[in-house]
Order: C-alpha cells, then sequence, then structure tokens
C-alpha cells in the first residue's frame, strides 16, 4: 500500500527537478533581454537622443494606447503575407513535383532557381505594386508570394531527388508505379526538407508584405502606418508597429513548426 | 523450367569503368538454395541486382522464371533483402514490413494477420510500432528480412542477410531461413562473406573472384537434408568447408599470379 505513494512522490521530485532545470536553461537568455532592455532604457535613448530611439517605456506606452489600431492593421497585413505564402509554396511544391518527375527538365532549370534564389527579389516590390495596383492586396501576395516560392521550390526538389538508391530500386522490385514511388517514399522524405522551406518563407513573406506596403498600399496596413509614423516623427508609434509585426512573424513561423512537428512525428529529427 | 538462368552475363560500370561482371553463366533450379561467396567487390551485390532487374546487365541475357528478367520483375517474382537494411524512417515496423503487402492489395485484416506472424519469427514483437531508427542495426536487418519473407515469394535474393547480426541470433535465423524454404519449396539465392554459413545453408556454393567478377567454381553440398546441429559436426560439413575454402584461395592466387604477370 505504501509502495504507490513512494512510486509517485519520485517522479514528481524529478518533475520539479526537470522544470528546475528548464527554468535554469532559460535563465541566461531572461538576464540578457533584461539587461539589454536596461540599457536601451537608460544608456543607448539618452545617448541617441530620445527621439530617435526612444525608449522602451514609451515604446510600451504607445502600443498600448493604440493596441487596437496595431494589433487590426498586423492582422490585415498578416493576411497580405499568408496569402503570398499559401500561394507561393503551393506553386513551388507542383513545380517542385514536376522536376523531380522529369529529372531532365529539372536539370535544365535548377541552375537559374538557385541563381534567382539569391537575387534580392524584394527590390521587385514596387513593380508588383504597379502591376496589381498598390490599394489591391494582390499586389502583396505576389511579391510575398515569389519571395516564398524559391526556398520552397529548392528545398522540396532537394528533398524528393535525395532519397537513396537503394529506397527506390525497392519500390522497383514490387514493380511500382512512378506515382507510387512518389506517394511511398519522395513525398514522405521531403516532407522535412519542405518545412525547412516553409520556415524561411514565413520570414520572407512578412518581409514582402511589410516592404510591399512600404511603397504604398491601403492605409489599414501595417507597413504603410509604420512609413506615416516615421514621415510624421511618431517614432514610438513606428516602433510599436515594428513589435506588433514581429510578434506576427513570430507567430507565424511557431504555427508552421507546430504544423511539423504534429507532421513529422515519426521521423527522427523531431522527436526523441 | 529454371528459374534463374544467366547466359554470359557481363556488366560494366560506365562511371569508374569497373567491369564488375564477365562471363557469367549460371542456371539456377527450383527448390535450390544457392549462395554466392567471394571476396568484398567481386560482383556479388551486382549480380543479384541484375537477377532483380535493378540493374541492366550490359552482356549477355538473364532470364527468371521463364521470362526476361523485366517481365519477372513487373509480376512480382522474387523478394530481396539489400546488403544495408532499406527501411522507410516514417514507416513503423509494422508498416515497414506491410509494405509489399499494401503494394500487392491485401486487405487490412490479412496484413494485420501476417505482419504479427512476421514479427514472431524475427523476434520483434513488441517493437511494431517503433521507427527504423529506434532499433539497433541487426534489428533493422530482421524487418527487412521480415519484409521480403511477408508476400512468399517464390523466389528471394538475399544479400549478406545476416552479416549484422550476432552469432546466436544468426544460427536461429538459419534454421528459420532453411525450415522456411523447405516448407514454401521456394528458391533462394543468398550471398554470403562466410564459409560455414555457405556450406551449412545451401545445395551448391558459386564461388566467385574478382576483377573482373567471374565464377571461378560451382560446388555442389551433398549434405543431407534436413540440415541441423548434426549437419555442423558431419566430418563431410568440415571437407566442404575446406573445399571451398581453397577454391576461395585458388581465386585469389591466380589473380596475385596475373597481377604479377601484369
Ligand atoms: N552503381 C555503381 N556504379 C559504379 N560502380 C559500381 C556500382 N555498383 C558497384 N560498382 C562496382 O562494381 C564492383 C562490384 O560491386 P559489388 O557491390 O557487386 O561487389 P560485392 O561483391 O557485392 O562486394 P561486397 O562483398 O563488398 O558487398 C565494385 O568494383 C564496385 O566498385
Ligand atoms: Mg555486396
Amino acid at each position: 500500500m505504501t509502495a504507490p505513494a513512494a512510486v509517485e512522490a519520485l517522479p514528481r521530485g524529478a518533475l520539479a527537478r526537470r522544470v528546475g532545470h528548464r527554468a535554469g536553461d532559460w535563465l541566461p537568455a531572461l538576464v540578457v533581454f533584461v539587461a539589454g532592455l536596461a540599457a536601451w532604457q537608460w544608456v543607448f535613448s539618452p545617448l541617441a537622443g530620445k527621439f530617435l530611439l526612444p525608449r522602451p517605456s514609451a515604446i510600451s506606452k504607445s502600443l498600448w494606447d493604440n493596441h487596437h489600431v496595431l494589433l487590426s492593421a498586423g492582422w490585415f497585413t498578416f493576411k497580405e503575407a499568408l496569402g503570398g505564402f499559401v500561394i507561393g509554396s503551393l506553386l513551388a511544391v507542383a513545380v517542385a513535383l514536376v522536376l523531380a518527375r522529369w529529372r531532365r527538365l529539372g536539370e535544365a532549370l535548377m541552375p537559374y532557381a538557385i541563381a534567382v534564389n539569391a537575387v534580392p527579389i524584394i527590390a521587385f516590390a514596387p513593380i508588383t505594386n504597379a502591376w496589381f495596383g498598390v490599394l489591391n492586396p494582390h499586389s502583396k501576395w505576389a511579391i510575398a508570394g515569389v519571395l516564398c516560392f524559391f526556398p520552397v521550390l529548392v528545398n522540396t526538389l532537394r528533398g524528393l531527388t535525395s532519397v537513396r538508391p537503394e529506397a527506390i530500386e525497392l519500390m522497383r522490385s514490387y514493380a511500382a508505379s512512378e506515382l507510387d514511388v512518389f506517394r511511398r517514399v519522395r513525398i514522405p522524405a521531403a516532407l522535412p526538407f519542405l518545412f525547412t522551406g516553409l520556415r524561411v518563407a514565413t520570414v520572407l513573406a512578412m518581409i514582402g508584405a511589410i516592404v510591399g506596403d512600404y511603397f504604398g498600399g491601403s492605409t489599414l496596413a501595417l507597413g504603410v502606418q509604420i512609413e506615416n509614423s516615421i514621415t510624421l516623427f511618431d517614432f514610438p508609434f513606428g516602433w510599436a508597429a515594428i513589435v506588433v509585426a514581429s510578434a506576427f512573424g513570430i507567430a507565424f513561423y511557431v504555427a508552421v513548426v507546430l504544423v511539423e512537428r504534429l507532421s513529422l512525428r515519426g521521423t527522427p529529427s523531431t522527436s526523441d | 523450367m529454371s528459374v534463374v538462368e544467366l547466359k554470359g552475363v557481363g556488366k560494366r560500370f560506365e562511371r569508374g569503368g569497373t567491369v564488375a561482371l564477365d562471363g557469367i553463366d549460371l542456371t539456377i533450379e527450383p527448390g535450390e538454395f544457392v549462395s554466392l561467396i567471394g571476396p568484398s567487390g567481386c560482383g556479388k551485390s551486382t549480380l543479384l541486382r541484375i537477377i532483380g532487374d535493378l540493374v541492366a546487365p550490359t552482356a549477355g541475357t538473364v532470364t527468371v522464371n521463364g521470362k526476361t528478367a523485366h517481365q519477372a520483375r513487373l509480376d512480382r517474382d522474387y523478394g530481396i533483402v539489400f546488403q544495408h537494411a532499406v527501411l522507410y524512417d516514417w514507416r513503423t515496423v509494422a508498416k515497414n514490413i506491410a509494405l509489399p503487402l499494401e503494394m500487392l492489395g491485401w486487405s487490412r485484416a490479412k496484413r494485420a494477420a501476417r505482419i504479427s506472424e512476421m514479427v514472431d519469427l524475427v523476434e520483434l514483437a513488441g517493437f511494431e510500432h517503433h521507427h527504423p531508427w529506434q532499433l539497433s542495426g541487426g534489428m533493422q536487418q530482421r524487418v527487412s528480412i521480415a519484409r521480403a519473407l511477408s508476400f512468399s515469394p517464390a523466389l528471394l535474393l538475399m544479400d549478406e542477410p545476416f552479416g549484422a547480426l550476432d552469432e546466436m541470433t544468426r544460427e536461429r535465423l538459419n534454421m528459420e531461413l532453411l525450415r522456411i524454404w523447405q516448407e514454401t519449396g521456394s528458391t533462394i539465392v543468398f550471398v554470403t562473406h562466410s564459409i560455414s554459413e555457405a556450406v551449412f545453408l545451401s545445395t551448391r556454393v558459386v564461388v566467385m573472384s574478382p576483377r573482373p567478377g567471374r565464377i571461378s567454381e560451382l560446388i555442389d553440398i551433398d549434405l543431407p537434408q534436413p540440415r541441423g546441429s548434426a549437419t555442423r559436426e558431419d566430418p563431410h560439413f568440415f571437407e566442404l568447408v575446406t573445399a571451398v575454402r581453397e577454391s576461395l584461395a585458388r581465386g585469389g592466387a591466380a589473380r596475385a599470379v596475373e597481377q604479377d604477370l601484369a
């Protein structure tokens, strides 16, 4: 009768220790964060001038006072980013499948995809604005989508084509069709690579949407609000908007990581 | 009708220009247990792949069950175990074993029954829901053996299937393989580096020599069936082991002489 209690007591102690351990892991990062904020508040801001580099306290006040406007603007811009992310990633996966199936085509086009991947595509933002109209969300979808397309394409194609030859030979020994090889081997093998591309794409999509806004867009958009606040010298508001943009960006990234964890439960890289 | 018929088979790899095989003539009859033995790089794995139509020969003809090797592959006439366990990381042990059964369109219930049979056979009960990377190398190889046996192919191509296993497991799986072979009347082509394993299991041992890969001798293993612990104590067993060892040495010696002349 006493045994269960004893058995229970041990894991509880272990759990407490583990939580304590986790807190211990986080402590250095937390100290750096607080120290950084303090330095900003009392050293850097006074040095740079409170006007050009607002103090964290001023930024948080602006954030609090305008949280309604900022959150709805953040949501607006996030939707622009999400639209581009979905379109760009879907297209990239489709193209990767075609290039993996017809390798000759892939070998002919890949050098260009990799080259374009190194081009600062964001420079095209004014052009997509001109094509679709600054107020049309499609202009932001276009620039965010193009930004997402290349990393997703390059990573997915690498995943689809880097399967061990024996893994394909085994399928061939079962007289598997090309479709079966893709469905049962290449696509599952490519998923971790795809998610690597998608994670990069979340960041690029947010950059695409916000920079697209800088070149003109709806006043409801976060990028436009940042632009306007800086023009009006309302720096605390501009910084608060940047904090909101970062929060949406991080949430977007974390959401993709969570989907990745869920769908890759069976692979060594994500569970231990 | 022979199960495997190789006539003048050669293979030259374009990349590296290696002549992996040259002038291979070999006929394997139904119910035979043929072992291929020879030094590393003499083309054993390549020969298995050619029989399985996974690699095309650059010379000669390959007939499997009276058809082209290609047709035999499309008819799923053989099961193969590769030298290194080829398992799909995203599939559990059970699902890896079930893969050929899925391809053959077996029902879920039939698959489940066969999986548990196979898992018991290779002593992996309790590991059905593990992923390959959670298993040791020997366990992984046992999964790929179970997968090859799962759909009871009449021809089994096995490339050093027991190489990664400990002596005890190896001897037990030797016995299991012989039991399955006798019960199903299947034909087995088996690659091994172990002379005693080759003699113990086979009805015929094919001794190969390297550069280029050639068959240097065919040795009939006329030990009584069924094989068992008594086989390993049979004086004739030791004679045959010696015969294979000497044949391998001659293959090596002949090559050394050729190299001296060159
Ligand atoms: N895909 C390939 N491309 C080029 N050369 C190859 C390829 N596969 C095998 N070879 C060459 O063919 C020869 C025979 O290789 P193979 O794998 O058949 O040998 P093996 O007898 O199975 O050796 P081991 O006992 O080490 O497994 C080797 O010289 C190897 O370098
Ligand atoms: Mg080999």
